[in-house]
């Protein structure tokens, strides 16, 4: 009797600790993104003291806004297949061959990731476009069709493939493969038949990912494809920024939000039955040095891959910020440190737009881990419906265009006690809001993976259940915790859209800096804006470089 | 009181976040208050990303008025309008820069101003004054989108650059003009407007078809344009452009010279005079301001010689009062507009949207 | 008929030399058992067999056709990992028939092999179990029905019964043996336990250093251990080194008798526990009892001498002295074997005699030396 009631009041002695847990992420979240979205949605649907859902049908029976669902559908669809076409050689190669510069590698294949669409866009034209590495070699230009955007979209999702799917395969007992092919089969049907249904779960987890990050594409839509191409996050933009057309705005903005929390509930299934019964072995024992034709091919495959399409766009950047009036040097980085004689658009020099980023993005990382751990703590232990759903509410961000949130912030964050439409806090917040899902993402495996054993150990011995994380889990996951602060910094050092959107005064971050010299006529404007865009390549990659070094053994993070 | 209340909320709920000591150094110069409090000695202005006034001007506002200017910029010019309009009754700041005439009936409409005549606007001059009777907004710079070209590329060529509407669509400049898509580029629907203020409402389709057969070619922003596309251009020269004309600005030859190290006796890229549209901007009071008194000092001094004559090198404008000097850089390499293209504002507010519309099917798609 | 034979095979991982010329045969319907300490080179070997593990130096044939360049999945041989590798993605019948889906048997086919060979293994009607839910006794017999469905000319098991508790190993080694000899199969087997090797094998192998250091049948191997390493890794504690003159040898702990025809001079002797015979203290060498494990059958007594390393003896319960006593040990000549010379690396034999003298467990030492 006594017992059961002790048993009673310490479970719920647990769930309270996991609401605690989850109280400052829920509020957070709450009050940053749920409440903001719904204002302006609200704002759209909700006119005249009554609720317009005739506008769904309105809207969706328009041509124009149909043919835009459809292209946003389908582009989707074949950027996700064709990422993981090309991506897939590229986890197996850094899965599981050893090979000088690997980690530098794996590093550089990242950066895309965490590089904002301003950044990029040209250097990718110099890719595709007129007197691109294909009009070159063989006469073709790409730039304005689809294929450039898809393309684009394999640049910028290639790493969430290799480490998402490549994280696993390194795990995945290689005897499995050999104990196929000592039954007969090929090299290849031993792969189908072993190795990838293995991987199913962590390729439908990257695919998810992917199709979620075209299916919510701007930037690259918008400079790549030109004006005949359009995605739903383009007509949100559009309708709200440009036409204040909320309605409308408001009817598309919940359709993506369907269609995304579509996706990811479809994505928690697959996470959930990933932690199926794989044996996972330590990845350092099944990397080799390649041996053999085949593992030469791929090998050099995947490099030729990564050269072309990921650091041939990178390296035009760079070599267009050495290059001067007067041959290559050093000039516009010299430029960077000064203060424009004429004014312009700079009142400090443009390399103080580096210190704005690392504050900004410090900030930002702060909150993301503030918000994101506690989160990730929460969902540990696995439970209920309640805390699934949780799990997916993170993620929904992701899915949100930032002109959204961005207007949201505008018309609820406008009253004491939260009046922040003005302050500085707003940009990493809304930084933030993107870098929680990448914190909790890495975090979770981590912590799910820490025996549950070593905790009753602990109680055991006397520590309560806070002193057995501090003394248990943290050690443990601190590296997980270090590589989590350098994904969130990376991503809102990067990030673009929210940080231009969000009044602020003037310290403008790097990719604001960048965007704002090159809307600006002048060679020494562009050369600064390839000298800055430089150092933000430089700088994520070497934030990356550093989390390749705490990089946990044995976990393989999810985006 | 009121303030410090307020900010000691926001730094609670910033602590319960557990960032309280990145809000301690996030220092002073970022976290300077709200701002509001009707004795508060800052005046915050709105605009949009191009905004751009030298501190010392800045500095000599608050010198003669004792109130100082605190700027939030974000977005383009009509996202940040947007973004007013979206807040009505509970502003940012007390003063937004950067409503055009393109969009000035949307602020009016939505009734975003407070009237206010701004003294020393009968040194404006009239043509600019498109709000003369109410004072709802202040005129406080103008800009020509134009036709550039490339003087090199002509020269080469021996080949007169286009001058008028009417040249563009000539067979001798055949695939050579690109533009911005008019329904997301600020340029893009100013030259739409320029031609329809050149062909009329029933003819500038007409124009556009014939642009189309010529090889005009859409891109959506300027930054593409004119880095990406345009040959005249520094970036256009890296990336082997070869479009010889593109629609920018009246003010970006003088910019080029500025912008290139050593500075060229002559700009490298030309208008086209005869195909401009004019741009004016305006600022206004924000209905709902907090510091009343502090916003009406701003918008005098807006269009004050000091500022006026500062106005140009900080954000490639043409200042409005008759008696401001343009920089020798201006009168040196600009281009004078004898006769930029307009439209009436209200006409542009009732067919702004069926025109981009009816652009976007013909041209676009 | 010789069916595997393996000439001069050399592998090395890096620096380390994991196989060093290695020479074997293995005739037709022979169950050959390779026997050593982890790190000996026994699934090296194993994998150079089946293709998996390239070969540096020498020649894999298999029915007398050499194997280099022929692809694993093309060598007809089957392997039975340590830790099974069932697809976990499969049940039971899935893995079961996936060698024979891979060389294309019709279905009908599949399904009656795999019944027939679920039957065998004891696992009648398993079909459709999930491999998560067995327990690993089953796992170990899906494992091997697997294994034996292609029928492959050459069936290998690495360590087939390493994690199974000792009762159920005990009795896999018999029904394995038994089931072995009824299919005509021809296994090469890797085992780190001698007893499991002794009850599988119609001939041990055992392995050191990437080197065979002896073969012969396990009643010959026991018998006639090669070398002090053998012998220790029997398991074998009373090794000393001696120096033999006619019948009898000097060691520390006196005079041995030799068995008639020992070899000569400077050699190190076994003992077996057997011949380690307790008397009268005053008779022969004096020693303490240390200790007395009831080992089911018999007592194994540990002896510390006055002088030279701790013996061991077997001995009856009611013969058993008890712990702290006096007694006396003479030595019987037929249980005494005068042993070859280690293979192998000087320093790593110097090493293990100090060892020796440290009179700590061999055992301990042979792992860490050749980890």
């Amino acid at each position: 009797m006594v017992l059961a009631r002790r048993e009673v009041v310490g479970s719920l002695r647990g769930n309270a600790a996991r609401l605690g847990l989850m109280a400052g992420p829920v509020a957070f979240f709450a009050v940053f993104f749920a409440y903001p979205v719904a204002a302006i949605v609200g704002r759209g649907l909700h006119t005249d003291g009554v609720w317009q859902f005739g506008r769904f049908g309105e809207v969706l029976g328009r041509p124009d806004i149909l043919s835009v669902l459809w292209f946003t559908t389908w582009q989707a669809l074949a950027s996700t297949a064709l990422t993981l076409l090309i991506a897939l050689p590229g986890a197996y190669v850094f899965a599981r061959l050893d090979f000088p510069g690997k980690r530098l590698l794996r590093a550089v294949v990242t950066v895309p990731f965490v590089l904002p669409t301003v950044v990029v866009g040209s250097a990718f034209l110099a890719l595709l476009g007129r007197g691109g590495l294909l009009d070159e070699l063989w006469g073709i230009r790409l730039d304005t069709t689809v294929w450039a955007i898809l393309l684009a979209h394999v640049f910028f999702n290639y790493a969430v493939v290799v480490r998402t799917v490549g994280g696993l395969w390194s795990q995945l007992d290689p005897r499995q493969e050999e104990a196929a092919r000592v039954l007969g089969a090929g090299r290849f049907a031993a792969w189908r038949r072993v190795t990838l249904p293995a991987l199913v779960p962590s390729l439908a987890a990257a695919a998810l990912m992917v199709f979620l990050f075209t299916f919510t594409s701007f930037g690259v839509v918008q400079i790549l494809g030109g004006p005949s191409f359009s995605t739903l996050e383009v007509e949100i933009y559009r309708q709200t920024a440009d036409f204040l057309d909320l309605p409308t705005a408001a009817v598309l903005t919940l359709v993506q939000f369907a269609a995304v929390g579509a996706v990811l509930a479809v994505h928690a299934w697959t996470v959930r039955r990933r932690e199926s019964a794989l044996r996972l072995v330590d990845p350092v024992r099944t990397a080799r040095p390649p041996r053999g034709t085949a593992q030469w091919a791929m090998l050099g495959g995947v490099l030729a891959t990564v050269l072309v399409l990921l650091l041939a766009p990178l390296a035009v950047l760079v070599e267009r910020s050495f290059d001067t009036a007067g041959g290559h040097g050093l000039d516009h980085y010299r430029e960077l440190g000064t203060v424009d004689p004429a004014g312009g658009a700079f009142l400090v020099a443009p390399i103080e737009a580096v210190w704005n980023s690392l504050q900004y993005a410090l900030a930002a990382t702060a909150i993301a881990l503030a918000v994101g751990g506690p989160a990730a703590a929460a969902l540990t232990r696995r439970a209920g419906r309640l805390v699934r759903g949780f799990d997916a509410l993170l993620m929904l961000p992701l899915g949100v265009s930032a002109v959204t949130v961005g207007f949201g912030f505008l018309i609820t964050l406008d009253e004491p006690p939260l009046d922040l439409r003005a302050s500085w806090i707003l940009v990493p917040l809304a930084q933030a809001l993107v870098g929680v899902p990448f914190v909790v993402r890495t975090m979770l495996p981590v912590l799910r993976a820490v025996d549950e054993r070593l905790r009753e150990a602990a109680a055991v011995l006397g520590a309560s259940p806070l002193r057995a994380w501090r003394e248990v889990d943290l050690p443990l996951v601190r590296r997980a915790l270090l590589v989590a602060a350098g994904f969130a910094f990376a991503v809102s050092l990067g990030e673009f859209g929210a940080t231009v959107f969000i009044a602020r005064p003037d310290n403008p971050t790097l990719p604001v800096a960048v965007a704002r010299l090159l809307g600006r006529p002048g060679e020494l404007n562009y050369g600064q804006a390839m000298a800055l865009s430089t150092i933000l390549m430089v700088v994520c990659a070497a934030a990356l470089l550093l989390l390749e070094r705490v990089r946990t053994e044995s976990t393989s993070e999810e985006f | 009181m009121n303030s410090q209340l307020r900010r000691a909320v926001g730094t609670a709920v910033v602590g319960a976040l557990g960032i309280s000591t990145l809000a301690a150094c996030g220092g002073e110069s970022k976290d300077s208050g709200s701002g509001d409090g009707s004795k508060s000695r800052t005046v915050t202005l709105v605009s949009h990303e191009s905004f751009a006034a030298s501190e010392a001007v800045l500095k000599e506002f608050t010198r003669q008025t004792g109130y100082t200017v605190k700027v939030l910029k974000s977005g383009d010019a009509g996202t940040a309008l947007n973004k007013e309009i979206l807040t009505k009754g509970s502003p940012q700041g007390d003063v937004f820069f950067g409503v055009d005439n393109t969009l000035l009936s949307r602020a009016l409409d939505n009734d975003l101003f407070t009237p206010y005549e701004a003294k020393g606007l009968d040194q404006v001059v009239q043509e600019v004054q498109l709000d003369a009777d109410k004072h709802r907004v202040t005129p406080v710079d103008t800009g020509d989108i134009c036709v550039n070209y490339d003087k090199k590329f002509f020269a080469d060529k021996k080949l007169a650059p286009p001058k008028t509407f009417a040249d563009l669509a000539k067979p001798e400049y055949r695939n050579m003009l690109v533009v911005e898509n008019a329904a997301t580029s600020s340029p893009g629907l100013g030259f739409l407007l320029g031609s329809v203020g050149e062909y009329g409402e029933s003819g500038w389709q007409g124009y556009w078809k014939r642009l189309k057969d010529n090889g005009v070619k859409v891109v959506d922003g300027w930054e593409q344009a004119y880095n990406e596309e345009f040959s005249g251009s520094a970036g256009g020269k890296k990336a082997g452009a070869d479009r010889p004309l593109v629609v920018s600005y009246a003010s970006s030859p003088p910019v080029e010279v500025l912008y290139s190290d050593p500075q060229p006796t002559e700009a490298p890229t030309g208008v086209a005079t005869g195909t401009c549209f004019r741009q004016i901007e305006f600022a206004g009071l924000l209905e709902g301001a907090k510091n009343e008194a502090g916003g009406k000092a701003l918008l005098d001094f807006l269009i004050s010689k000091k500022f006026q004559e500062d106005m140009p090198l900080n954000m490639f404008v043409n200042p409005v009062i008759k008696d401001a000097k343009l920089p020798e850089l201006f009168t040196e390499h600009g281009a004078v507009i004898e006769k930029p293209e307009t439209v009436a504002a209200d006409a542009i507010a009732k067919n702004r949207e069926q025109w981009v519309r009816s652009w976007s099917s013909l041209v676009v798609k | 008929m010789t069916l595997l034979e393996l000439r001069g095979v050399t592998v090395r991982f890096g620096p380390r030399t994991a196989l060093d010329t290695v020479d074997l045969q293995v005739a037709e319907h022979e169950i050959v058992c390779l026997l050593g300490p982890s790190g000996s080179g026994k699934s090296t070997l194993l994998r150079a067999v089946a293709g998996l593990q390239a070969v540096d130096a020498g020649r894999v044939l298999l029915g007398g056709a050499d194997q280099a360049g022929v692809p694993v999945h093309r060598r007809g041989v089957g392997l039975m990992f340590q830790d099974h590798q069932l697809f976990p993605q499969r049940d039971v019948g899935g893995n079961v028939a996936f060698g024979l889906r891979m060389r294309g048997a019709e279905r009908g086919e599949q399904a009656r092999r795999t019944d027939e060979l679920l039957r065998l293994v004891g696992l009648p009607g398993a079909q459709k179990r999930s491999v998560a839910a067995l327990s690993g006794g089953e796992q170990q017999r899906v494992a091997l029905a697997r294994a034996l469905a292609p029928e492959p000319r050459l069936l290998m098991l690495d360590e087939p019964l390493g994690q199974l508790d000792r009762g159920l190993r005990e009795r896999l080694v018999v029904e394995l043996r038994g089931l072995f000899g009824r299919l005509g199969t021809t296994v090469l087997a890797v085992t780190h336990d001698q007893g499991e090797a002794f009850a599988l094998a119609d001939r041990v192998v055992v392995m050191r250093d990437g080197r065979i250091a002896q073969a012969g049948t396990p009643l010959e191997v026991w018998q006639r251990p090669a070398s002090p390493f053998v012998a220790r890794f029997l398991g074998f504690e009373n090794v000393v080194a001696a120096t033999v003159g006619g019948a009898a040898a000097d060691t520390v702990w006196g005079k041995l008798p030799v068995p008639d025809g020992s070899p000569q001079g400077a050699r190190t002797l076994l003992v077996r526990p057997d011949g380690v015979r307790i008397t009268d203290p005053s008779q022969g060498l004096r020693c303490t009892v240390e200790s007395r494990t009831f080992r089911g059958t018999h007592v194994a007594v540990r002896l510390r001498p006055d002088d030279g390393p701790e013996l061991e003896a077997e001995c009856s319960l009611a013969q058993a002295p008890e712990e702290g006593a006096s007694v006396g040990v003479v030595f019987a000549a037929d249980e005494v074997v005068v042993l070859g010379p280690d293979e192998g690396l000087k320093g790593v034999r110097r090493r293990r005699e100090q060892t020796l003298q440290g009179g700590r467990s061999f055992l301990d030492r042979v792992d860490e030396g050749d980890a």
